[in-house]
């Protein structure tokens, strides 16, 4: 089924709306909860893999993207939703519905500090527990040392 | 001396040799490995240690544990979150101990000095090295020249005499 | 704590082990914290981080071309298949048309990087389960396929070979027949393993049964590749959704059916490794037969400075399904780039499908999971 199609089904749904150039679906952090359910339990639509959840810094760091892209094996289709989020907004967490959001949640919270709402344990998975700050946004200042390690930022430190 | 201690050995039944000489020989040929790998220089080690270039003729085996190891190859990228972990080994080895520092990662901190906030930029911020291993991934033969390399500094030392700290 | 006299009251602790960072046997930098009852795990978390190596920020600073060598360095045992993921995604930016001499040797080589990535697989689940010798025989014969790789570009493990828009170096006059004899030898090879390992009743009993993965778990927690097909799931990107030319050959998937224990169990995913490298060697030879002639260099573009937009493309490594997703604002460097991998969902799961087993049983899991902490932790 093609992109028009999967939105005819969920067109119900208020905040929800299709962008056919890039081929997403765009919806509000509101409505992401019923449209999920939607999704992954509808039998024309059937999306059982949830395969990635990207965060992404439109530019000046007071505004973010998060993309979800789903496929479905049962009817070998795939859709993208995009929904947009100022900064420090809630977003509702998918990790009830699919595991697979768990951890993409929480590394979503740990480069770009993007708040999960009902996640059961967000805390940062890829950088240590203490660290300051979100790298993978624009404005990030790299810090000068990390528990008395140096941490150098241009070759000057060798040459 | 021009013949090794094998050849001399076996040229007269009897050598004559300073005990220096022998304990540092002994030292040298039979050093155990902590084998510390980290990333894809891991690999490189794994391979040194096959049938292909066999690292156990030079008398260096895989051991799991620092407590029973000479050396340490620091095979791979450091990370910052590593880094403590890497020092707190290194200080529950036994001495004497030595450390290679294999790949570019952990020499000075590879292809990711630039933009690595995360990265240790070389493993000798946090334990001092002896032999550096250069390549990324190095190629298992030259992991073999690097113990070479350990093995002729060991040569050198000179572990009757007291040290002065 | 208990202060009666009665000794049939025991009173026992939960004890939390730490399985650490430098482990032998945990593939990579990987940490568990185990919560066991005795020697049976109640409660496992993976604790990951240790490799971050800041990809994702690296590829927001340099331009495309210069990306592919960080590419390698994400699953450093399948370098190959990462290149090439990541190549399709930026052709699929640029929207260029390949020669069908360049598809056919990608072809060739991600099979051939797909056959050492599943040796080491299988040598080192069977030094996890305690078998040295299947480890010293599959890396042997690992290193003849490096001795291919090495003649095409120089480079044994981290190759920078597929770059978008063809590859970097044409095919040496004797490569093709080199292959032939390695893929000669290496079905006698194969012969060896099977009477080795598979049939074998210790590593039966140490694997059948052991870890089982239900699918409709698999699925939830997006497993993918082997681990995933191990579980029944008949799921492969190059049958399913066919990328470069895969639907020109003629080749089976191998799902799991449960012959030693149950569907879904350590033997499976084991088994359909060893099978998969039985179907790459038919893959390469059907592509060999049919090669044809060209110039690899005539689509590559001069610079790459894509359109505004984005895309997500999938792709089946040796660990499963990556995904790129590329954001592109129309200058030669990306806005943001995304990997999906493999391996961080394959370990997603271990909390959920190791618990109620023992602390060597946990080691049997992960090592059938087959997962890279390079990828993971990118």
């Amino acid at each position: 089924m093609d992109l028009k199609g999967i939105f005819e089904i969920i067109k119900s749904i208020d905040g929800v709306d299709l962008d056919l150039e890039s081929n997403f679906i765009s919806v509000s952090p509101a409505s992401l909860l019923e449209l999920a359910d939607k999704l992954k339990n509808d039998r024309d639509l059937e999306f059982d893999f949830l395969m990635c959840i990207t965060a992404i810094d439109n530019g000046d760091s007071k505004s973010f993207t998060i993309v979800y892209n789903f496929y479905s094996n049962k009817h070998s289709h795939s859709c993208e939703v995009r929904a947009q989020l100022a900064l420090e907004e809630e977003i509702p967490s998918l990790s009830d519905i699919w595991k697979a959001a768990d951890w993409h949640e929480r590394e979503a919270y740990d480069m770009m500090g993007v708040l999960f709402n009902g996640h059961p344990d967000l805390k940062r998975i890829l950088l240590p527990q203490d660290w300051e700050g979100y790298p993978l946004r624009k404005d990030y200042k790299v810090a000068d040392y990390y528990h008395g390690v140096p941490i150098p930022k241009d070759k000057s430190y060798w040459e | 001396m021009d013949l090794s201690l094998l050849e001399r050995f076996e040229q007269d039944n009897i050598v004559v040799e300073k005990l220096d000489t022998l304990i540092n020989w002994s030292r040298a040929n039979s050093q155990w490995y902590f084998q510390f790998g980290l990333a894809c220089c891991a690999i490189e080690m794994m391979a040194a240690a096959a049938p292909r270039h066999d690292l156990e003729r030079f008398g260096a085996m895989p051991r799991a544990s620092p407590r029973q190891s000479d050396v340490m190859i620091v095979a791979g990228t450091v990370t910052l979150k590593m880094a403590e972990r890497v020092k707190r080994l290194y200080e529950q080895m036994s001495d004497p101990k030595y450390v290679i520092s294999m790949g570019s990662c952990a020499n000075s901190g590879g292809p990711y000095w630039q933009h690595g906030y995360h990265v240790l930029k070389g493993v000798d911020l946090v334990i001092p090295v002896d032999v550096y291993v250069p390549g990324c991934p190095p190629r298992p033969e030259a992991l073999l020249q690097g113990l070479l390399e350990l093995q002729k500094k060991v040569m050198t030392e000179t572990p009757l005499r007291k040290q002065v700290v | 704590m208990n202060n009666s006299n009665d000794s049939s009251i025991v009173n026992i602790d939960e004890m939390v082990l730490n399985m650490g960072p430098q482990h032998p046997s945990t593939h990579g930098v990987l940490r568990l914290k185990i919560h066991t009852d005795g020697e049976v795990v109640s409660k496992i978390e993976p604790v990951i981080g240790y490799l971050h190596r800041c990809f994702e920020k690296h590829c927001e600073n340099l331009s495309y071309e210069q990306i592919v060598p960080f590419t390698d360095r994400c699953d450093y045992l399948a370098s190959m298949h990462m290149d090439h993921a990541y190549s399709i995604a930026v052709e699929k930016l640029l929207d260029i048309e390949l020669p069908e001499r360049v598809e056919y040797i990608r072809v060739i080589i991600a099979e051939l990087q797909r056959i050492a990535s599943h040796l080491v697989a299988i040598g080192t689940f069977g030094l996890d389960v305690g078998a040295i010798t299947p480890f010293t025989w599959t890396i042997r014969d690992r290193e003849r396929v490096l001795d291919l790789f090495e003649a095409l570009c120089g480079a044994r493990l981290l190759y920078n070979y597929i770059w978008p828009g063809g590859v970097s170096h044409d095919l040496s006059p004797k490569f093709i027949q080199h292959t032939q004899e390695f893929l000669d030898y290496f079905e006698t090879q194969i012969v060896e393993y099977n009477e080795l390992l598979t049939g074998n009743k210790i590593f039966i009993e140490r694997t059948a049964d052991v870890g089982v993965m239900p699918s409709d778990v698999a699925v939830n927690f997006g497993v993918t590749g082997p681990s995933l097909r191990g579980s029944g799931v008949d799921y492969d990107l190059r049958k399913t959704q066919p990328y470069s030319i895969y639907d020109k050959f003629d080749f089976n998937i191998p799902v799991g059916e449960g012959k030693m224990g149950t569907v879904g169990d350590s033997w499976d995913r084991y088994w359909v490794r060893m099978v998969e490298m039985e179907e790459s060697i038919k893959i390469i030879r059907q592509a060999i037969s049919s090669l044809p002639d060209g110039d690899v260099h005539s689509a590559m573009p001069k610079r790459i400075r894509p359109k505004k937009g984005e895309v997500y493309s999938r792709y089946e490594s040796a660990r499963g399904d990556v995904g790129f997703f590329i954001q592109s604002n129309g200058k030669n460097i990306p806005m943001r780039l995304k990997m999906r991998s493999p391996a961080f969902c394959n370990l997603s799961v271990l909390g959920e499908i190791a618990e109620g087993w023992m602390i060597s049983d946990v080691i049997t899991i992960l090592g059938s999971l087959d997962i890279v902490l390079g990828e993971i932790d990118r």
